[in-house]
């Protein structure tokens, strides 16, 4: 049996046999919790204390009461949506974008050498760099944002897709053509499936990468419904619970996205950890 | 061992169901020449088991890739019931020394995507996939995955695999050659029930002259610097296929005393040569 099994059967009799106390089961389930909530008690700390302004620091309760007061009335939660759905279509476009153009290079020599030092060079660009040339080109509207948003999510999977194909063992190759496969065959049995460690990772990146641009292209481009449209409201009506809130719903978004992505790349690799 | 009558019936007469004639391959390493085959010439007939030992960098594993037409830039003749081989076809198999199963599909899917380009229905490829699992003891395992399977099964599946099309031609580079002594001996027995099951033509490359002399029809020796045929055995009647029988240690000895190995009549000199192959 594999060395995978053994290690898994192994720590399942540890756990089974020295059966740690109660506590301190739940210990390690709270440990990654332990930094942000010590955080939040210092920021209540500093808030009740009277050492911070509470106009530039409100203390949390008041972040939470803004937070209620936004939700059940269709405030945050409708500009939430927006966000969510501009990043959702800047993600999907790019990622496609990126694993399509990743796999053509992987497969092609020929692609590979004509586009290949371009991409090297593009990849040097910084993402924000491109806010005023798409500004020009796309204009500040939705458009713009999105084509923002995408090329946020196109980056890390072209680069990952391509990464991956190419990665491809020589043998594995060598099978593809003593089986005879076409270039349809290689990509769907060969190629995909063992490239898709890499593309996840670059899925993965983008999913980050385009929540990050979100809220970057609803801050610089025009104002529209949106998280970054609230913070610029926040920013100037000088309301910082609103503000504050704003920013843990970008972070809360963010774990979200996470787990998510774990998840499903959990499901789609089960191969590798069996 | 011969093939099924019908079979060997239908291609005697014209020529050799493959034949390779006068063929030389060179490498360019490193703006050096180096030549890994020299004048190879071997016909193998119908239903044929042969047998190729020599030492590492012999040219055994190139000679092979010629044969799959996986490389075509050499020269001589390799012919196929008289064509010469172009390219990969569904008619030629190998079994290579690791299993070179796809990591991400399981047992059966792993046997069926030899089956992608055969232009059979679904029903009959499953119907094949299923067979060739239990020609190789594996029904309980098609659902499995590679990393679940030890070495041996891992190998018997990628034997499945090379089968399951029906090949004409079998090749195997030293198909058993990472088991352990054990598992190896038991899948001797069962290539050689496979084999004659499917009354495949088989071409084995293998370090073990106890596993050339057990399982081949006739012995390809192989000698490198250039890598060439220095001499083929028979494995005639008389040598029963008993490890024990005094013709077959008299035949392994000579086999030894081919790949340079003085005759020790006992297993030290059969260690010796897969040691130093
Ligand atoms: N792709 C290659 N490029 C350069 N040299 C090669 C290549 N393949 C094999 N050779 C050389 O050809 C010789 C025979 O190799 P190989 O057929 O693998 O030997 P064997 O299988 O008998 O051990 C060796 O000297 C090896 O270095
Ligand atoms: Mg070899």
């Amino acid at each position: 049996m594999s060395l995978i099994t053994i290690a898994g059967g192994e720590r399942l009799s540890r756990s089974a046999s020295i059966a740690p106390p109660p506590f301190r089961l739940i210990g390690r389930h709270l440990r990654p919790l332990a930094v942000p909530i010590a955080l939040l008690a210092i920021w209540e700390l500093l808030a009740h204390a009277g050492v911070a302004d509470p106009r530039f620091l409100p203390s949390l309760e008041a972040v939470v009461a803004r937070g209620v007061a936004e939700f059940s009335r269709s405030g945050l939660g409708v500009n939430l949506l927006a966000s969510l759905k501009r990043d959702l279509i800047g993600f999907v476009c790019g990622s496609v974008a990126g694993i399509g153009l990743g796999l053509a290079i992987g497969f092609s020599r020929l692609i590979e050498r004509l586009l290949g030092p371009v991409l090297l060079v593009h990849r040097q660009i910084a993402l924000f760099a491109w806010v005023p040339l798409i500004s020009m080109w796309f204009g500040g509207g939705e458009a713009g944002k999105v084509v923002f948003i995408a090329l946020a999510a196109f980056q890390p999977t072209l680069i990952n897709t391509w990464q991956g194909v190419s990665g491809i063992p020589r043998s594995y190759r060598e099978l593809a053509d003593v089986l005879t496969f076409g270039w349809f065959d290689f990509a769907r049995i060969i190629a995909i499936p063992g490239a898709l460690p890499q593309i996840f990772t670059g899925l993965h990146s983008a999913l980050i990468y385009a929540w990050t641009a979100t809220v970057g292209a609803e801050l610089l481009l025009n104002i529209a419904p949106g998280i970054g449209g609230r913070m610029n409201e926040g920013q100037q009506l000088f309301h910082m619970d609103l503000l504050l809130l704003c920013v843990l719903l970008l972070g809360g978004v963010g774990v979200i996205f996470n787990v998510i992505a774990g998840a499903v790349e959990h499901r789609f690799l089960r191969w590798r950890i069996r | 061992m011969s093939g099924p009558v019908a079979i060997s019936a239908k291609g005697r007469g014209k020529s050799h169901a493959l034949e390779i004639t006068d063929v030389s391959k060179k490498f360019s390493v490193a703006g050096r020449q180096v030549q890994a085959l020299s004048h190879i010439h071997l016909a193998v007939d119908e239903g044929e088991f042969v047998s190729i030992v020599g030492s590492s960098g012999c040219g055994k594993s190139t000679l092979l890739r010629l044969v799959l037409g996986l490389d075509t830039d050499y020269d001589g003749d390799i012919r196929v019931d008289g064509h010469r081989v172009e390219r990969p076809g569904l008619d030629r198999s190998i079994v290579f020394q690791e299993h070179r199963l796809l990591p991400w599909l399981n047992v059966e899917a792993n046997v069926a995507a030899a089956l992608r380009q055969s232009g059979l229905s679904a029903a009959e490829r499953g119907e094949l996939v299923r067979d060739h699992l239990h020609l190789v003891g594996l029904d309980q395992f098609a659902k499995a995955h590679p990393a679940q399977l030890s070495g041996g099964m891992a190998q018997r599946v990628a034997i499945a695999r090379a089968l399951v099309t029906k090949p004409r031609f079998l090749l195997l580079d030293e198909p058993l050659g990472a088991l352990d002594a054990l598992t190896r001996l038991r899948l001797q027995d069962e290539l050689q029930r496979i084999v004659r099951h499917e009354g495949t033509t088989a071409v084995l490359v293998t370090h073990d002259v106890d596993e050339a002399v057990y399982l081949g029809d006739r012995i390809v020796i192989m000698h490198p610097h250039p890598g060439r045929i220095a001499t083929v055995l028979p494995v005639t009647a008389a040598v029963s296929r008993d490890r024990s029988d005094p013709n077959f240690i008299r035949l392994r000895d000579e086999v030894l005393s081919w790949l340079g190995v003085s005759r020790t009549g006992n297993d030290a000199g059969a260690e010796l040569a897969r040691r130093s192959a």
